[in-house]
């Protein structure tokens, strides 16, 4: 008797203390995140006061120049120029792989590629950084006879890698999560197995394979020791894939150390990442509400 | 022969088929079945079924949960091969010419199939019944909305969705749905509609409906439906087959005659709802 009593407290006390243990755990990581939006936006805010808008978005970056210039627009090209290349590169190959794991592939394979794919994203940057340094440098240089190896391109192709695994497995779930009763009756109509890929599987889970790009977007613009490494660095607003890019992440990197506390430069370099952050929140909310769609349509 | 006899049956009347029918094969029956046996894995689902569907009229498969009456309607438009570790044993003949040897995705060109739960596309209504002309290489748009109109036509749909055939399939209600399913299939101008339980999920005025259409369509096509609705099959099918546990076909025929004279207890039993 007395026994089950206490057993019967400490199951209301579970149970009594579950929620506000979970909620202030989940508060807690809200809380994170407003710490760290508000310390950069306070650390970027000097900018506005100390440039200008108009100074921050001008086109010449040069910190230690005479006169001084803190224009982030090569740095924002530079990281768009080199995250779209890379998508241009992985979006269709990541699509290619998850139609080949989710309705192809026999069961072993697909377990393989899978692991495959789970391998790669696992893979340290720097070491990516390292492949592209010692490998796809070299070869681009060769192949359209440059000066220097490093470039967009060679960041574009590292970063469509690196982004491969992150859009190949998310399309695979959004193909997984169509029912297969679309397949049935594409199949029973006469369709070949592509055919219902291309006009069924693929429109059906449209807002999914959206939602894969754009979170694939968001690891390559956020990537930033293997982009640092092979793109050259040179902050010049440039038209060409073969010349060397700065990115937002490689400037930030890359110039931290060397500024001092508190001066323009430290600020400005603040203000780049709040710029890198507004990017990655708005791709991310972006893919959510795809992935969301997705669930919605299928009535789940 | 063989592409001569199919595309007889595609472009002539039933008549036409059944002359040809009478003439090369000197039989009656668009698919003959001869111990066949299907296997998912080690687990074996039909033994032995030898039978022949009837050209004219719709033939009723029967029989308890788990007798292999889907397999059977699934094996005659391949459909069963989409899974893994399945084996099929015996031949089916369709008109004459050996399905299991067949290129699948042709076959299922001339053998059309709606399934038990209504499975329309995520697409509008008009995108629905123009997928499988489209995916045959139909690309003219006044063919394709006459395509269109006749099988929603055919599937007693047209007059309710004429004026918003743009509208999404999903918004239909379910029987409204069925039908389209119906007239999705009709629109590969198929020979035989195989039919999965097509009314399980659906409410008695919504079946009553697709009973109609199904009798209708038997006028133009053969018609093939599993069901273990006793009454449905006795107010529908002109032939019965029943399966009984194993996948053993324990009774063929006419369906009064079946109804009114099973050969074995068992088929009795299941008859009079005792089992199943």
């Amino acid at each position: 008797m007395r026994k089950a009593g206490a057993r019967g407290l400490l199951a209301m006390l579970r149970e009594r203390w579950d929620r506000p243990l979970f909620f202030s755990l989940a508060c807690a990581s809200l809380v994170a995140l407003g710490l760290i939006l508000f310390f950069i936006f306070r650390e970027a805010a000097p900018v506005l006061r100390e440039i200008g808008l108009g100074g921050f978005f001008g086109r010449v970056w040069n910190p230690a120049g005479e006169p001084v210039s803190y224009g982030a627009l090569p740095m924002i090209v530079g990281s768009a120029l080199v995250t779209l290349a890379a998508l241009l590169v992985a979006v269709p190959l990541g699509f290619a792989a998850a139609a080949f794991i989710a309705e192809v592939a026999p069961r072993w394979m697909k377990d393989v590629a899978k692991s495959v794919l789970e391998l790669l994203a696992g893979v340290p940057s720097v070491i990516y950084g390292f492949f592209g340094l010692m490998i796809v440098a070299p070869a681009l240089q060769n192949a359209f006879n440059l000066a220097t190896g490093r470039t967009a391109l060679t960041a574009s192709v590292i970063l469509a890698i690196m982004a491969l695994p992150t859009i190949a497995s998310l399309a695979e779930d959004a193909l997984t999560a169509v029912p297969n009763a679309y397949r049935e009756a594409s199949m029973a109509l006469g369709a070949t197995r592509w055919q219902t890929i291309r006009n069924v599987t693929f429109p059906a889970a449209f807002s999914g394979l959206i939602g894969a790009s754009i979170l694939g977007m968001g690891r390559a613009v956020g990537e930033t020791m293997a982009v640092l490494m092979v793109a050259g660095n040179a902050p010049q607003i440039v038209a060409s894939l073969l010349k060397p890019v700065r990115t937002l992440t490689g400037a930030i990197a890359l110039e931290m150390g060397e500024t001092a506390l508190g001066s323009t430069h430290y600020h400005a370099l603040f203000a780049l990442g709040v710029v890198l952050l507004v990017i990655t929140l708005a791709t991310n909310g972006a893919a959510e509400w795809f992935r969301g769609r997705l669930a919605r349509k299928h009535g789940r | 022969m063989v592409a001569e006899a199919t595309a007889t049956a595609r472009v002539r009347s039933l008549d036409a088929t059944r002359a040809w029918l009478e003439r090369n094969l000197h039989s009656t029956s668009i698919l003959d079945v001869e111990r066949f046996s299907f296997y998912y894995g080690k687990e074996q689902a039909l033994r032995d079924v030898t039978l022949g569907i009837p050209l004219d009229g719709v033939t009723a498969i029967m029989g308890p949960s788990g007798c292999g009456k889907s397999t059977l309607l699934r094996a005659f438009n391949r459909m069963n091969e989409l899974y893994p570790a399945t084996r099929a044993e015996g031949t089916i003949r369709f008109l004459g010419q050996d399905l299991l040897k067949a290129d699948p995705v042709a076959v299922r060109r001339h053998i059309g199939m709606v399934f038990q739960r209504p499975n329309p596309f995520p697409k509008s209504i008009f995108d629905n019944v123009a997928f499988g002309p489209r995916v045959h290489g139909e690309r003219g748009r006044a063919r394709l909305a006459e395509l269109v109109e006749e099988s929603l036509r055919r599937a007693a749909l047209w007059d309710e969705v004429k004026d918003h055939l743009k509208k999404s399939a999903l918004s239909l209600s379910g029987g409204q749905q069925q039908r389209l399913c119906i007239a999705r299939a009709l629109a590969v101008r198929p020979s035989v509609l195989l039919m999965d339980e097509p009314c399980s999920a659906l409410d008695p005025k919504a079946t009553d409906r697709i009973e109609a259409t199904t009798r209708e369509l038997a006028q133009e096509l053969t018609v093939v439906i599993v069901t273990h609705n006793l009454q449905q099959a006795g107010r529908i099918s002109d032939h019965v087959a029943v399966l009984l546990a194993g996948g053993v076909l324990a009774e063929f025929g006419p369906t009064k005659a079946v109804f009114a004279d099973p050969s074995c207890d068992q088929v009795a039993d299941y008859l009079c709802g005792r089992f199943g």
